[in-house]
């Protein structure tokens, strides 16, 4: 499939009709969405005939993608009972079978590094903090292959610190730097849209023998 | 939910450190047929937990998989491979629950979705 095939499916799912502030529902644009998960397909294999991962669905963008670029499996979670209905009928919309689980990823116990991959776009962690470490330290425990991620710029010191020191991380690499455009979604936005730098990650984790968690 | 993401979900309640593998309640069980891709399966095999799959696939009324985890030999027999097949990607729990092994707790399954948020005690 092409990029701009992938971006126009993606950019017809329908988003948050009301945006939950304290989970930081930003949804991910079908720009981003599509460039993710295209890269991890066409640069290094990390999509077709894998299980696949989205942590933090919300509307199920990413999910969507891994699973029209050829993803054995899908499987998405998130908190929030109105972002998985809104993802399932979204899967739904076209014809794509995914995997729901309802759960917080902070607190999510797994046996293993089971699935192959986990795609991204955690909470920036503004409104609760180091809630996108969590995603992150989860997300190494859980892939065997590799974890996308988006985070802020202007953390990256800080993302690639704990990353590699903390959290399981063989090698930690900025792939490429894109605009995050936030609409104005929440009354406390003064701006009509900003624009936040964020950082695509592409993180490896080390290869652990055995169970985890 | 399919029996993959059974194989892959334990107990997170704080305190239990023996949450895997979740008990299953079954309320309704449906299949959906989805393309066979022997190679996947063959790789999900080191991947997977041999007991908790034939356990949960007998709980959902499927006793067609061998008790014992699969020599190497059999691992490539076309028969072996759609019996594998079916029951960890065709079986859906739609209903029912996921029961913690070590306090019995449960964690609803509806429209195939489970739910394995906790409360604020568990935590």
């Amino acid at each position: 499939m092409k990029l701009k095939q992938l971006e126009s499916l993606l950019g017809d799912l329908q988003q948050f009709s009301n945006p939950k502030v304290e989970l930081e529902q930003y949804p991910t644009g079908p720009h981003i969405a599509s460039r993710l998960l295209y890269t991890a397909e066409n640069s290094f294999g990390d999509v077709s005939n894998k299980v696949v991962a989205d942590f933090g669905c919300g509307c199920g963008t990413l999910g969507a993608a891994a699973a029209l670029l050829g993803a054995e499996q899908v499987l998405a979670f998130d908190i929030d009972t109105e972002s998985l209905e809104l993802a399932s009928e979204n899967a739904e919309e076209l014809e794509l079978d995914i995997n729901f689980v309802q759960c917080d990823i902070s607190n999510l116990v797994w046996r293993g590094q089971i699935v192959d991959t986990v795609v991204m776009n955690p909470p920036f962690g503004t409104r609760k903090k180091g809630v996108d470490m969590d995603f992150l330290c989860v997300a190494l425990k859980v892939a065997s292959q590799a974890v996308y991620s988006l985070h802020k710029t202007s953390t990256r010191d800080h993302v690639r610190r704990a990353a590699l020191r903390d959290f399981n991380a063989s090698s930690a690499e900025v792939l490429c730097e894109l605009q995050f455009d936030v609409p104005q979604l929440y009354k406390f936005h003064k701006k009509k849209e900003v624009n936040i730098a964020v950082d695509l990650w592409r993180f490896v984790p080390k290869r652990n023998q055995g169970k985890v968690l | 939910m399919r029996l993959l993401t059974h194989n892959m979900l334990s107990s997170n309640i704080k305190g239990v450190t023996n949450g895997f593998p979740l008990g299953i309640e079954v309320e309704k069980v449906i299949e959906k047929q989805v393309d066979f891709n022997p190679d996947f399966l063959k790789n999900m095999l080191l991947k997977i937990e041999w007991k908790a799959l034939v356990d949960a696939s007998r709980s959902l009324g499927y006793a067609e998989l061998p008790e014992e985890a699969p020599e190497s030999s059999v691992i490539d027999s076309d028969d072996f491979l759609r019996k594998l097949h079916h029951a960890l990607l065709e079986l859906h729990l739609e209903e029912g629950a996921l029961v913690c092994p070590q306090t019995g707790r449960k964690f609803p399954v509806n429209k195939g979705i489970p739910n394995m948020l906790l409360h604020e005690d568990e935590v």
